[in-house]
């Protein structure tokens, strides 16, 4: 093990400066709860809170602009790295810029996340402005959550931009997930794929009350044997409104796939538009939306298990964006 | 421990109906089933079984007459309700879930979240589904029509209801997985005494598990008895496939 870099796993909370309320949000942004291996990036209210690295993962400090670079090694397996985010101040505008660079060959696990706890009357806002570079033959699963609450009248925003380039051979999965209490949302998410590469990317996104939630995809195929599969699925509350316009360009010989469900309740609104543009006559494309109410027989199947008719529906939902 | 008495249900005109009149689906209908029998409602198409089936589990409500069930007016109760007291229902179309293990939908039916994977495997297997795998499938569109059947049947097996009720449990399910269906209907009669199966079906092999025949007919008990009784009377035509009896050529059978 190499000298200076085997560091004791990050103790979220204990020592740090973490109110309950910032420990409670990492625990539903990052699933940290005590002790978390790997390498750990804290941030709150726009500074950093917390920083460990491990073997094979280095996290350093922009000098250009708020944010950080995560490194990590060529060839290295199983890593983690959790990188969240908490808003507990009111007018907190915070915009980070992080660059994950994957070495070739390396497997990693990664979870970002943001929570805002906004308790004021002024809008409380992150932007994170994420771009991940993978080299040949590596892998990585990237997890990131949103998540809001708070009594005060003061927006929670979220406007997260990622954008991702998989080399050759190289694989990612994607899950982004909005669990609930953002006030408003413009997510824009954009990626280049190189030969044999593999993406698949989930979004899963719930709006209540009078949310906004606007989510752009754009990926393009490049190379021959890259893979693209877009799963949007959404659940549409209250007044909310949501904008999913999810765009798979292929210009080789590749395969994508783009399907949105989106669940449609009360007075809600979702327009589902998806896109597909071929650039080959080798590309294979398909596309495919569908909006609607919960099945009603799918209520009654529950009810006949003896759930009630308001607990069949949250059953419903929960398994959808699952 | 079930009482029907003077059941009806009409679709009025107009009310999921296209044309201008009435319709009587079930017509006063009374009907008393006692605990511990295993019984096959069986008649022609649109004779009104599944409404009836349906009109039990509440999810259709009677347009007149009364439903008893275990001393309990359960005429005007919700589902969810019947559902608590005992009465469950395996539907002949079983709806699909986006996103909901099988693993879950064994869980929720059995009451117990925390039930082991081998004991939910236990239910599948008993439809025929052997491999483990199924736990982690989801209940929607990527499951064959005969897979959902059966899970369907898994799940009223791990809910265990005092009164079970099958609609059609043989639709859409192959031969192999029916041998062992039916094996599994005569185990569960024989195994639970006090409980009441009530299925659906046309089949023969399921008609020849049954205490009782009940036949209806334009919305109407036609007939009732013991297997002996009623069976040698549907007179199945010794030509043909008699799973395909009553449906293929409905005049060829007596009721």
């Amino acid at each position: 093990m190499a000298e200076n870099t085997a560091v004791a796993p990050a103790q979220v909370g204990s020592e740090l400066d973490l109110d309950a309320i910032s420990r409670e949000m990492l625990e539903v942004i990052a699933d940290m709860h005590g002790e978390t291996e790997g390498a750990v990036n804290i941030r709150k209210n726009g500074c950093l809170a917390c920083r460990t690295n491990s073997d094979h993962v280095t996290i350093t400090s922009k000098t250009d602009n708020p944010g950080i670079d995560i490194r990590v090694d060529a060839g290295c397996k199983n890593e983690h790295v959790h990188i969240p985010v908490v808003v507990t101040e009111e007018g907190v505008h915070d915009v980070v810029y992080n660059d994950f660079f994957i070495g070739a060959g390396a497997d990693v696990y990664i979870v970002a996340g943001c929570g805002i706890h906004n308790g004021g009357d002024k809008d409380a806002e992150h932007d994170g402005i994420h771009r991940f570079f993978l080299e040949p033959g590596s892998h990585v699963v990237y997890v990131e959550k949103h998540y809001g609450e708070g009594e005060g009248t003061g927006a929670r925003i979220l406007n997260p931009t990622t954008e991702v380039h998989l080399g050759e051979g190289a694989s990612m999965e994607m899950e982004m997930v909005q669990i609930k209490g953002v006030s408003s949302t413009v997510r824009k998410t954009t990626g280049t794929l190189e030969a044999d590469a593999k993406l698949v990317i989930t979004e899963k996104l719930m709006t209540h009350g009078e949310q906004h939630a606007t989510s752009d995809l754009d990926f393009e195929m490049v190379g021959d044997g890259a893979t693209v599969r877009v799963i949007s699925r959404s659940v549409a509350r209250g007044n909310s409104v949501q904008v999913f316009h999810p765009n798979v360009t292929g210009a080789a010989a590749c395969r994508g796939h783009v399907q949105c469900d989106s669940i449609i309740m009360d007075n809600a609104r979702v327009t589902s538009i998806p896109a597909i543009d071929a650039k080959s006559t080798e590309a294979q494309l398909v596309h495919e939306a569908a909006i609607g109410k919960i099945a009603g027989e799918a209520i009654v199947k529950l009810m006949t298990l003896g759930l009630t008719e308001e607990e069949a529906e949250e059953q419903i939902l929960e398994d959808f964006l699952s | 421990m079930l009482e029907l008495k003077n059941v009806s249900y009409t679709v009025k005109a107009g009310q999921d109906s296209y044309d201008d009149r009435d319709h009587d689906i079930i017509r006063d209908l009374s009907l008393t089933v006692e605990p511990g029998k295993l019984i096959v409602i069986t008649g022609p198409n649109g004779g009104g079984k599944s409404t009836l089936s349906k009109l039990i589990m509440g999810i259709e409500q009677p347009t007149g007459g009364t439903i008893t069930f275990d001393g309990t007016d359960i005429t005007h109760l919700p589902i969810d309700e019947r559902a608590r007291l005992g009465i469950g229902y395996g539907f002949q179309q079983p709806a699909r879930f986006t996103g909901m293990k099988v693993a879950k939908l064994i869980r929720i039916a059995s009451g117990e979240k925390r039930m082991s994977s081998a004991a939910c495997n236990k239910y599948l297997s008993a439809v025929g589904l052997c491999s483990a795998n199924y736990l982690d499938r989801d209940v929607d569109k990527s499951l064959s029509g005969g897979e959902l059947k059966r899970i369907e049947i898994a799940s009223i097996l791990a809910r265990n209801p005092k009164l079970a009720i099958f609609d059609e449990p043989e639709a859409g399910i192959d031969l192999w997985s029916f041998d062992k269906l039916t094996a599994t209907f005569e185990e569960l009669h024989k195994t639970q005494p006090d409980h009441t199966i009530l299925i659906i079906s046309h089949q023969e092999r399921i008609m020849q598990m049954a205490d009782e025949i009940i036949v209806i007919k334009d919305g109407e008990v036609t007939r009732r008895g013991t297997r002996d009784e009623i069976y040698p009377t549907l007179m199945f035509s010794k030509n043909q496939d008699p799973a395909c009896a009553f449906t293929r050529t409905a005049e060829a059978v007596s009721y």
